[in-house]
């Protein structure tokens, strides 16, 4: 066994955070500028500024966008490693707090009925694999509610198969139109039950945008549906063009005989997600 | 590229048009979901608002707080489309327009029209662009809703495009 101090955790989580909250993953830069040199009028104009925010972001040390999201972290947890210290959800809201704090980053978690504020962002949306061996994968996803607001779940039945799939994510793309500040990266998970379906297409979005899935039926899946979302002309900020989505990406997992769960997971052109391993 | 002051002369608004790229500047109010909520129940009750909303301009925008040194954090701005439904109140109460992201519902862009207003769509997830071109940032209203208060803010050349204008007309 290994035992890990879950301060290290909470620091882990803290780098993940300040970090996130000001960088645009590269895969997502690139997929924009090769946006940009696509459009014209408008949109162009929309991706030129969103190309020069990134910029100033980081010259200034400001978050890229204001909504500094929900900490979603995905931690795989080695099953030869020994947790010792403050409990795991503790050192990661921790962890989440003093980054929310320290990078004058906006709170923006509240009660779901009386809308108050917990006031420093916690508690982080938290899901914790166990896997083998003696190492913590740690990912940082800040999760913006402008796009989150526009995802959908869909129970198809069997008979709907390949095409319903390919029809519900090109759907709610088409659906949340403008509002999810497009060009898009849409995480999609095919399978599983219904609530393991919409993690698996909060998973997606931690792949790189572009990257092809290594089951050649499913990257042909992105393919189709991202083809598809660019024929729809929604394009940047709802302005009209070429690019409303800069990819697809999509989680397989085994289901029901009678079900075909689909969760679309709209994120928005920033996508900022960062990675440890301890 | 057009720049504009804001707020805008009548005759200024109607010589714009959707699809028009502009760099806004000039003084607006932001207000998001809750801020609006109270805005709408001080209306019912009778009661004068924060700010005078004639020919004023709300930003949809909840901002990072301000790192030492700015008068502003992050501050892009937000779906408009949460605010469908006090849109049309205020624009009839005489404001002179919103800026926000994305489309606007019907009897917001029909209310719009009638009043001679304008919705401009800023460029959605450019926080630290829009944060670093505001200049002065002032707390007028609800300052316990933290980044959902009502501030008043000097903004200087925010890239904006024309997204639904005083004739009907919407670039969505």
């Amino acid at each position: 066994m290994r035992t890990l101090d879950t301060a290290e955790i909470s620091a882990s989580v803290y780098r993940l955070a300040r970090r996130a909250g000001l960088t645009l993953t590269d895969s997502c830069k690139n997929a924009l500028r090769l946006a940009s040199e696509q459009e014209e009028g408008a949109a162009r104009f929309a991706l030129g500024t969103v190309l020069e925010n990134e910029k100033i972001a980081q010259r200034e040390q400001m978050p890229v966008c204001q909504d500094t999201g929900m900490a979603v972290v995905l931690l795989s947890l080695g099953q030869e490693v020994l947790l010792a210290g403050m409990p795991l959800k503790e050192a990661v809201d921790d962890g989440v707090r003093r980054a929310y704090a320290d990078g004058f980053f906006r709170k923006s978690i509240c009660d779901p009925l009386t809308r108050e504020n917990t006031g420093d962002n916690t508690p982080a949306h938290l899901h914790v694999e166990i896997v083998e061996g003696d190492k913590v994968e740690i990912i940082f996803l800040p999760k913006g509610f402008g796009s989150e607001n526009m995802s959908k779940l869909y129970m198809l039945v069997p008979a709907e198969g390949r095409e319903g799939v390919i029809n519900a994510i090109v759907n709610t793309v088409k659906a949340a139109g403008s509002r999810p500040c497009p060009p898009v990266y849409v995480g999609v998970g095919i399978g599983g039950s219904f609530d393991g379906c919409a993690y698996l297409a909060k998973k997606a979005l931690t792949r790189e945008v572009g990257s092809a899935h290594p089951r050649e039926d499913v990257a042909a899946i992105q393919r189709e549906a991202l083809d598809k979302i660019n024929a729809l002309g929604i394009g940047a900020q709802g302005f009209g063009g070429k690019v409303t989505a800069i990819g697809v990406s999509c989680e397989i997992a085994p289901t029901h005989i009678a079900g075909l769960p689909v969760a679309v997971n709209i994120q928005c052109h920033c996508v900022r997600c960062e990675k440890e391993i301890l | 590229m057009r720049k504009l002051h804001l707020p805008l002369t009548k005759q200024e608004i109607m010589n714009l048009h959707a699809g028009d790229c502009v760099f806004l500047s000039g003084v607006v109010y932001t207000a998001r979901d809750c801020a609006h909520k109270r805005l709408i129940s001080m209306l019912d009750r009778g009661e004068p608002l924060p700010f005078d909303v004639r020919g004023a301009f709300i930003y949809y925008a909840g901002p990072c707080p301000a790192p030492t040194g700015k008068a502003c954090g992050s501050c892009g701005p937000t779906t408009s489309a949460r605010m469908n439904a006090f849109a049309p109140r205020l624009l009839r109460e005489g404001l002179g327009g919103m800026i926000g992201k994305g489309e606007m519902d019907g009897e917001t862009r029909r209310t719009i029209e009638e009043c001679g207003a304008v919705y401009f769509a800023a460029v959605g997830g450019a926080g630290a662009l829009y944060g670093n071109a505001i200049k002065r940032m002032e707390t007028v209203a609800f300052p316990e809703l933290l980044s959902e208060a009502v501030y008043r803010l000097e903004i200087e050349d925010f890239p904006a495009v024309v997204a639904h204008d005083a004739h009907g007309g919407s670039i969505y």
